[in-house]
């Protein structure tokens, strides 16, 4: 099982100190929060994209490329990366090309975006979202998969002979994970491409996002890629901790209060009982996280959103300190128990190139 | 016979209302009628004062807390609603739109809908026709043909006003009663999901 954090890049004024971040100081603390998920011993760091202000990841894999290189282990992801209004062709060049300078290190979330203006920005129609999502991303796999490609869609120009290049790693492409907050098509989609399928089980009560993980499970059998417990789901989750739970909670609530998700809402107590939220100890994080597993199966991935909502570095790197030490090392070894044998890892890149030979040979 | 679940929201803001109150009558009516047709009615009343910072919190968060979602499920479900709310500003309240703004937009088609509201003078009677109606027709319910409205005047026990209110009443409550029997048994249609190859082929024709 993979733990790591995801951010969304938000540029917000600190309510507690009235200060806003400049750009690119939020660029660089998105950096120093991605180097330091490897030195507490995370496995992955994801970024959003989005081309808005207050929003800074524009540029997702050149980002991801810096980080590469400033890191040995850390597996590089989005949240998410816009399959409806990016060109698939530009997707695939950019994350091969990524994926070779990070000797492998990368996958990528696919998602439809959030912000309605994206779309006629990038010359798109927002009513076209998911048709878009599922011609976009049949072209991605096949320039993936394919040298040479002859394809003809609705949205995009066709393409006679064209090789995407470099070509994916070991010519095992990045693993691909659908991300979905209300879209059962989706859940499709991931499942019969036999991809993962992300939910970010933030924001929003768990029973929503049972549905759609369990639609996913039962159609990635359907497609026979395996038993429903063999499919790869992963899930988001929102933590603020402190050694003592009420100094977690006065710390955090300001941010809760005013941060531009759910601030001005309901309060940091109901908000805390009816999502996926907690703000406590490390062993109240823990003891919810253990929980999640209960509602939606064994699952791969498990990503935590920490530096939103105008927090300071400096906290968010404490927070790092608090996962990598005190969570997370529980986390795996409790996930472990009683993990049936046939339920996968994580996906990396080296599981996928054994995966890959092994076929290869069979089919000889 | 199989029961039929009658929901009536009502939004009035003053304990006691006279909103609730015309909700009230209008329920009483309209399950007497349902009875009468040999149907077991089983009525849940839906107070959104009660509900009026979850409604908020659901606008500013998009999913609704334990309470709201709990009202939602029994309006959705519901094979008939009376929907009743003050007329503020010559339209429906703030706090009934804001309820209705919650709802998936889906989930009231073709439901049969009894609409109704509550004003201090009678002059503001025709927001039931300008506002409440076009409304149910954008979420493509069925609203009933006659829609009361009750001014303070109707509530006076002289004969005329109250009898005409009564008369409006009972006419409203038996056409919601007819479209409620002649609605087949709601079933219960699980999210039907497309299979991806048709997804792909209707882009490939489209």
């Amino acid at each position: 099982m993979q733990f790591g954090i995801f951010s969304v890049g938000d540029v917000t004024t600190d309510p507690t100190t009235g200060r806003t971040p400049t750009e690119h100081e939020r660029i660089k603390a998105m950096v120093a929060i991605a180097l330091k998920a490897e030195e507490v011993g995370l496995d992955v760091f994801a970024t959003g994209e989005h081309h808005n202000p207050p929003f800074v990841p524009s540029s997702p894999t050149t980002m991801l490329g810096y980080i590469a290189a400033r890191t040995e282990r850390l597996i590089l992801s989005t949240s998410t990366t816009l399959i409806t209004t990016n060109d698939p062709v530009k997707i695939a060049e950019d994350f091969a090309m990524l994926q070779h300078l990070a000797e492998g290190r990368v996958d990528v979330m696919m998602g439809r975006g959030n912000t309605g203006p994206v779309y006629p920005w990038f010359g798109q129609d927002i009513r076209q979202g998911i048709p878009l999502a599922i011609e976009n991303y049949a072209l991605l796999h096949q320039l993936w998969r394919e040298e040479n490609v002859d394809w003809q869609g609705r949205f995009r120009t066709p393409l006679q002979s064209f090789t995407s290049t470099p070509r994916p790693l070991d010519d095992t492409p990045p693993f691909v994970w659908h991300g979905s907050i209300r879209s059962p098509e989706i859940a499709e989609q991931a499942a019969y491409y036999g991809d993962g399928f992300f939910a970010n089980n933030i924001f929003w009560p768990k029973e929503h996002f049972q549905k759609l993980i369990n639609l996913y499970r039962e159609r990635y059998a359907h497609y026979g890629h395996g038993t429903p417990e063999q499919a790869m789901v992963g899930l988001g989750g929102q933590v603020f901790m402190r050694k003592n739970s009420q100094d977690a909670v006065r710390e955090f609530r300001p941010y809760f209060d005013n941060a531009p998700v759910y601030g001005h809402g309901p309060s940091l107590e109901e908000f805390t009982e009816q999502t996926p939220l907690t703000v406590g100890s490390p062993q109240e994080v823990v003891e919810k996280t253990l929980a999640f597993r209960e509602s939606f199966g064994d699952y791969q991935r498990q990503l935590f959103l920490m530096d939103h909502a105008g927090l300071p570095l400096k906290t968010v790197l404490e927070q790092l300190d608090l996962l990598g030490e005190e969570v997370v090392p529980v986390l795996r070894k409790e996930f472990a128990k009683g993990r049936p044998a046939e339920v996968p890892d994580g996906p990396t890149h080296a599981a996928r190139v054994a995966a890959r030979a092994e076929s290869l040979e069979e089919a000889k | 016979m199989s029961t039929v679940k009658l929901a009536v929201v009502s939004a009035g803001l003053s304990v006691p209302s006279s909103t609730r109150l015309l909700a009230d009558r209008i329920a009483e009516a309209t399950a007497r009628e349902l009875r009468d047709a040999g149907r077991e009615v089983d009525v849940t009343v839906i107070e959104l004062r009660d509900l009026a910072r979850e409604i908020a919190d659901n606008l500013v968060t998009g999913f609704p807390g334990p309470g709201l979602r709990r009202a939602l499920a029994a309006v959705t479900d519901a094979d008939g609603i009376v929907a009743v709310t003050p007329i503020f500003s010559a339209s429906y309240s703030g706090l009934f739109k804001s309820f209705v703004d919650v709802i998936d937009k889906d989930a009231l088609t073709g439901r049969p809908v009894l609409i109704a509201a509550t004003g201090g003078t009678a002059r503001h009677s025709l927001a039931l026709e300008h506002a409440m109606r076009p409304l149910f027709a954008h979420l493509r319910a069925v609203v009933a043909p006659t829609a009361v409205y009750a001014a303070s005047e109707d509530w006076g026990s002289a004969g005329s006003a109250d009898g005409a209110l009564a008369g409006r009443i009972a006419r409203a409550a038996g056409e919601l009663a007819e479209l409620m029997a002649g609605r087949p048994a709601a079933a219960r249609t699980e999210e039907a999901v497309i299979p991806f190859a048709q997804q792909l082929a209707a882009l490939r024709t489209g």
